[in-house]
């Protein structure tokens, strides 16, 4: 005869945490969603009891023993903290581990994940300050979604760009200027030699520029340059709005008007609206480039929020073709390792745990494609070298004032950009260091480029050296 | 500050038009050819050379050269099926592709012949 488990009596009051969600002989599932948490607890809390109510506080448990509890299979159901280790060198905080069952999750819902994680759990009483360090997505979810609605390949294929990483530009000034206008400096940029134009993320549909006269002008200079050129290009079509019909009413014109790609800003337009618009751009051949506004704002605090790698496996998930990863060499914050540890995350098909990258799990992303880093922010011609070593081919290597500030305008600003990138690219492939030798490879190459010699003359002492806020911790030993 | 240089490029100048990957360098010498082609090999991609008429360049599909080069790995005789392509239509521009079978993508493409 089949043995049954014995039932529970009721029992009301509170109870330690740690008694039932902090099982260190639990062994990981294949389908458990993973997750590591920095705990910075209270004075007096100790280390498990701290992991053990993030544990609960973000699977099953509340902060009393409720009656129907017994009405469902708790054992199953909760989530467990199931290994605490040090920081290298900060005794303030630890790493907890979690382990959460997939059931714990709607399929292909990116909102309902990081409602659990980083829901309520957040502003608990018992710890300081608690941040989501990581997270493994078990394949079994990761198959549940949509993902990058194109990906690297498709995208290389639709805008013929084989070889080398891409170029864009993002249009200033961001704000004010009208829609004739604007399209002028589009048209400028794509003449010139750049792939693609990017709107602002501050630019939406304001009084001085609305969206739909953007659109036109914008894509009147996209097929001018292309003819001109024969080269494809693109300009990411902002349509991050204010409501959700707003935002297919604005994507469905794009489309009509032929742009390849439109813009979202996946943090300040949320999970649900990107999913849904990545959705819409697979079903209708669009590319989707995604911003990230206010990421600052989670994952800059080393000790509260959310790492950046967390919010890149959310975007993946989500769906994008391009994502904003930092420079690494340019004005905004980013350590090297770790960035590099992050474009893996975005663009890899398996990506093995490496601390010394701040990857604390395995993560396969079986079939879902990978989507292209974008490194935007303060770079021109002479960060190319170092962009070129950092980030592969498979990036947009996206400026602003580094093509729109040449002397000589924006088309001589682009065409400096374009001849530094393949003199770069050409270098590289006959074996060349180029971040060691840049010097050297940008100055023969402006020797035919009058705009690169101009650029080179321009930029020249321009640098962002600032230590970084959040750096890894050491690795440990 | 110097003088303002203006950036020439028209729709009525055939030679506005670019042709991607390193179309903003000058065209390569032979010794270049040689060494992107050995990068080529030595990702592990295969060869495989195209041509096109300059007008007609904006297409996907450009005319393939005999078949791609799948396994060739001598340098010297891709550079001469190249070369032979060239020789063949010297108005056309070659181009020179490696495809990268595991990514499903070209790893590189490039003009290495600009038509005449």
């Amino acid at each position: 005869m089949a043995k049954f488990a014995t039932a529970t009596k009721y029992s009301a009051g509170v109870k330690d945490y740690r008694q039932t969600y902090w099982q260190p002989d639990y062994r990981v599932k294949d389908t458990d969603l993973l997750a590591c948490f920095k705990i910075t607890p209270q004075a007096g809390v100790d280390r498990e009891e701290a992991a053990a109510a993030v544990a609960a506080e973000s699977s099953t448990g509340t902060w009393t023993t409720v009656w129907t509890d017994l009405l469902t299979d708790l054992e199953y159901y909760m989530g467990r903290a199931y290994r605490i280790e040090d920081v290298p060198g900060d005794d303030s905080c630890f790493y907890a581990f979690i382990a959460y069952p997939i059931d714990l999750f709607e399929e292909g819902s990116v909102v309902n994940v990081f409602t659990s994680l980083v829901g309520n759990v957040f502003g608990f009483k018992a710890i300081r300050a608690l941040r989501l360090e990581d997270v493994r997505f078990p394949i079994a979810y990761v198959m549940t979604c949509g993902g990058p609605p194109n990906g690297i390949q498709v995208e290389r294929d639709r805008m013929n760009k084989y070889g080398r990483p891409m170029l864009g530009c993002t249009i200033k000034p961001k704000l004010g200027l009208s829609a004739k206008n604007y399209g002028r400096a589009v048209y400028e940029c794509l003449r010139g030699g750049l792939d693609f134009t990017k709107d602002d993320e501050n630019v939406n549909s304001q009084p001085f520029m609305r969206w739909r006269d953007r659109f036109d002008y914008v894509m009147e200079a996209v097929k001018k340059s292309e003819a001109e050129t024969g080269e494809k290009k693109g300009h990411y079509l902002n349509v991050t709005s204010p409501t959700p019909e707003e935002m297919y009413k604005r994507a469905e014109f794009a489309k009509q008007l032929g742009a390849p790609i439109i813009m979202h800003d996946y943090l300040t337009g949320g999970f649900c609206a990107n999913t849904g618009l990545a959705n819409w751009c697979r079903n209708n051949g669009m590319l989707l480039h995604i911003h990230r506004a206010m990421h600052a704002v989670i994952d800059r605090n080393p000790y509260h929020g959310i790492h950046f790698r967390v919010l890149t496996k959310a975007l993946r998930l989500s769906g994008g073709d391009h994502l904003h990863t930092g420079t690494v060499v340019g004005k905004l914050e980013g350590d090297r390792q770790a960035t590099l540890g992050w474009i893996d995350l975005l663009r890899e098909r398996c990506v093995k745990e490496d601390r010394s990258r701040g990857i604390f799990f395995d993560q396969d992303w079986g079939a879902m494609p990978g989507a292209m880093a974008v490194a935007s922010g303060g770079i021109h011609v002479w960060h190319m070298p170092a962009l070129l070593a950092i980030f592969g081919d498979d990036a947009v290597f996206q400026f602003g004032g580094g093509t729109l500030g040449h002397p000589w305008g924006n088309a001589a600003g682009a065409c400096a950009n374009r001849v530094a990138l393949e003199a770069c690219v050409q270098a590289r492939n006959e074996g060349r260091q180029v971040e060691r030798e840049g010097k050297e490879i940008l100055t023969a190459a402006a020797a035919h480029s009058p705009e690169l010699k101009m650029a080179m003359q321009t930029w020249k002492e321009i640098k962002f050296e600032f230590d970084v806020v959040d750096k890894l911790a050491a690795a440990a030993t | 500050m110097s003088e303002i240089k203006d950036y020439a490029s028209r729709l009525s100048d055939p030679a506005s038009r670019r042709f991607e990957t390193f179309s903003y360098l000058p065209a390569m010498t032979p010794k270049q050819v040689r060494k992107q082609v050995q990068y080529i090999v030595a990702r592990g991609w295969n060869p495989a050379i195209e041509h096109t008429e300059p007008e007609h360049m904006a297409g996907s599909y450009w005319y393939m050269w005999k078949l791609p080069l799948f396994g060739e790995t001598g340098v010297a005789r891709i550079l001469a099926e190249a070369e032979s392509c060239h020789r063949a239509h010297p108005g056309h521009h070659v181009r020179l592709i490696g495809y990268d079978n595991r990514r499903q993508t070209q790893g590189t493409a490039m003009v290495i012949f600009r038509a005449r």
